[in-house]
């Protein structure tokens, strides 16, 4: 694997790392299994993509973006809480229903970005020293990003607040017995969750150089899979070092697809993609349990 | 003062299945009162619990805690006025959260919560003078997972936290029941304490007719979700459990059959 295309992994895992935190918030802290982030990412594609497009300075484009996911991690919620629609499904009418508003958004199946500014280009010097090539200077940006988000969740999860929504996921009715307003909390929860999914969907689209219908499938299932493999590289009790393990199961995972696509000995091609993933994801559900067993048999008899 | 009119609550009304569980219950606990509630399975005395606290919404009747009406206020809008321990030791607490973080979130019960953080070392100072009292050692593991601790342990923590901040009346809703009877004379001696010494208006429903007898100021019994003895006082003084269903006998013309209720 060459430089350029490790590095092009790394931008991408940073990028997918924003993803898994937002999952590990929906699916791990409020125990709320949500399907809207395939939706949600294509949606801050979409409007980031639309509005540079149309002119608007990139950085207001990407908060936009974000508020438009949290809006529709929102929506998912309000269905849940007050309509009382059973959670998952709940996140499946969001995402089916989101395609057809990127659509709209967008006006057609996707709006290129090829000369158009973007963060990365408003950031980084045009003419880039040749000893800090493009090429490394987006992954560093990125970093910079998904380390202040994830410090920032650090913290407003150790406050009184991200506690009541911790317990809300935990045990909702010591929760409530505690004065919680569990549904805001999870209203709340998933308006954070699908921002951090759209914020991904918009920086996604800016480095790839366009925004496209079809970005957000199979969001989920990498955002889920980025917390499992950070879950079992790195098990954690503490949510500080939980954060973390998410960030490297993204960007690892980004780096064993890259490594799959590009071994030619394999023989495995870009649309063998979505096969690798699942083969993957597979193996690291499989993975604790396995080396708990090796791992009884070496002390046996113990 | 908890003060509960003429409550009804029916399950699954207009059904086979429909059960009348709160049939017109009413029970005025002055301040600093500690009731003791009993009754067979069935009775509503989880019922009655769940209808103060909030977790359930009566059909009609109203309840009011310091005379203000409650009836139509959820669950969390109660916390600030009401405290609760519950049955099982896994409802009361967060599993997957620290001893110190448990904590944290009780002695905010009730309170507009910040973005200023959780624990600080005046807190955990509080915690750690709070839980050596117990005589448990927990002190010394206020960052472990709650979920580490036993049955036991993870009640006398509920009952702390309860007492953290102030309420006007505390739900214990057969506390012990899940606990070995070591333990379970453990906190409720514990109970008795914090009660006593914090002058708390308390609620404790249990399925001994013993421990009803042995703690608080009043006895209430339920029956067929209505009170149908309430004793306090000097009558109630030297009862014991065969007087006592008696007295049952005697007010319902029936036989008590809860063989769970005759001999723990």
């Amino acid at each position: 694997m060459s430089l350029f295309s490790m590095m092009g992994a790394l931008e991408i895992g940073l990028i997918f790392s924003l993803v898994a935190l937002g999952v590990l918030i929906s699916f791990r802290i409020l125990n709320f299994p949500d399907l809207t982030v395939d939706g949600s990412f294509a949606l801050g594609g979409a409007v980031a993509a639309t509005l540079i497009a149309g002119g608007t300075n990139p950085f207001a484009a990407t908060l936009a973006a974000m508020a438009a996911g949290a809006l529709a991690g929102f929506i998912t919620g309000w269905l849940n809480v007050r309509l009382k629609i059973m959670d998952l499904l709940a996140s499946i009418l969001m995402m089916i229903a989101l395609y057809s508003v990127n659509l709209r958004v967008m006006g057609a199946p996707n709006v290129p970005l090829i000369t158009s500014p973007t963060v990365f280009t408003m950031i980084l010097p045009e003419n880039a020293p040749s000893w800090l090539p493009d090429f490394v200077l987006r992954p560093l940006l990125l970093l910079a990003v998904v380390v202040v988000v994830k410090l920032g969740l650090d913290y407003f999860f150790s406050s009184q607040q991200g506690l009541a929504m911790r317990s809300t996921g935990a045990n909702s009715r010591m929760a409530r017995a505690q004065g919680v307003n569990t549904g805001h909390e999870i209203l709340a929860g998933m308006a954070l969750s699908n921002a951090l999914v759209a914020l991904a969907g918009a920086l996604f689209a800016q480095s790839q150089g366009g925004a496209d219908i079809s970005m957000g499938i199979g969001t989920i299932v990498i955002g889920l899979a980025a917390v499992i493999i950070g879950e079992t590289i790195l098990p954690a009790r503490r949510l500080i070092l939980t954060t973390l393990a998410v960030v490297v199961g993204a960007v690892l995972y980004r780096f064993f697809i890259a490594l799959a696509l590009n071994s030619d000995f394999i023989g495995l091609k870009a649309q063998d993609l979505n096969l690798v993933t699942a083969l993957l994801v597979a193996v690291a559900l499989v993975l604790p349990a396995t080396r708990r067993k090796l791992f009884a048999r070496k002390n046996g008899g113990a | 003062m908890l003060s509960a009119k003429d409550l009804k609550i029916t399950f699954n009304p207009g059904t086979p299945i429909e059960n009348r569980a709160l049939r017109g219950m009413s029970l005025e606990i002055p301040t600093g009162q500690f009731v003791t509630v009993i009754g067979s399975n069935g009775a509503g005395k989880s019922t009655f619990l769940n209808a103060i606290s909030g977790d359930l919404s009566v059909d009609s009747g109203t309840i009011s805690i310091d005379g203000n009406d409650v009836t139509k206020k959820t669950a969390w809008q109660r916390a600030s006025q009401v405290a609760r321990v519950f049955q099982d030791p896994m409802a009361g607490t967060c599993e997957a959260l620290t001893i110190e973080e448990n904590m944290a979130l009780a002695v905010k019960r009730g309170e507009r919560r910040s973005f200023r953080f959780a624990l600080n070392r005046s807190l955990r100072e509080r915690f750690r003078e709070k839980l050596s009292l117990l005589n448990l050692g927990l002190e010394n593991r206020l960052s472990d997972r709650i979920g580490l601790l036993s049955g036991g342990q993870r009640q006398a923590v509920s009952l702390l936290m309860a007492s953290l901040q102030p309420s006007r009346i505390l739900l214990l809703d057969e506390h012990t029941a899940a606990l070995d009877p070591k333990t379970a004379s453990f906190v409720l001696e514990l109970t008795a304490r914090i009660v006593q010494e914090s002058k708390l208006t308390a609620m404790m429903v249990t399925h001994s007719m013993r421990q009803a007898l042995d703690y608080g100021d009043r006895t209430v019994m339920l029956h067929q979700g209505r009170v149908v003895l309430d004793v306090s006082g000097e009558a109630r003084k030297g009862l014991d459990v065969p007087d006592l269903l008696q007295m049952f006998e005697r007010t319902r013309g029936e036989q008590l059959d809860d063989d769970a209720l005759l001999l723990s």
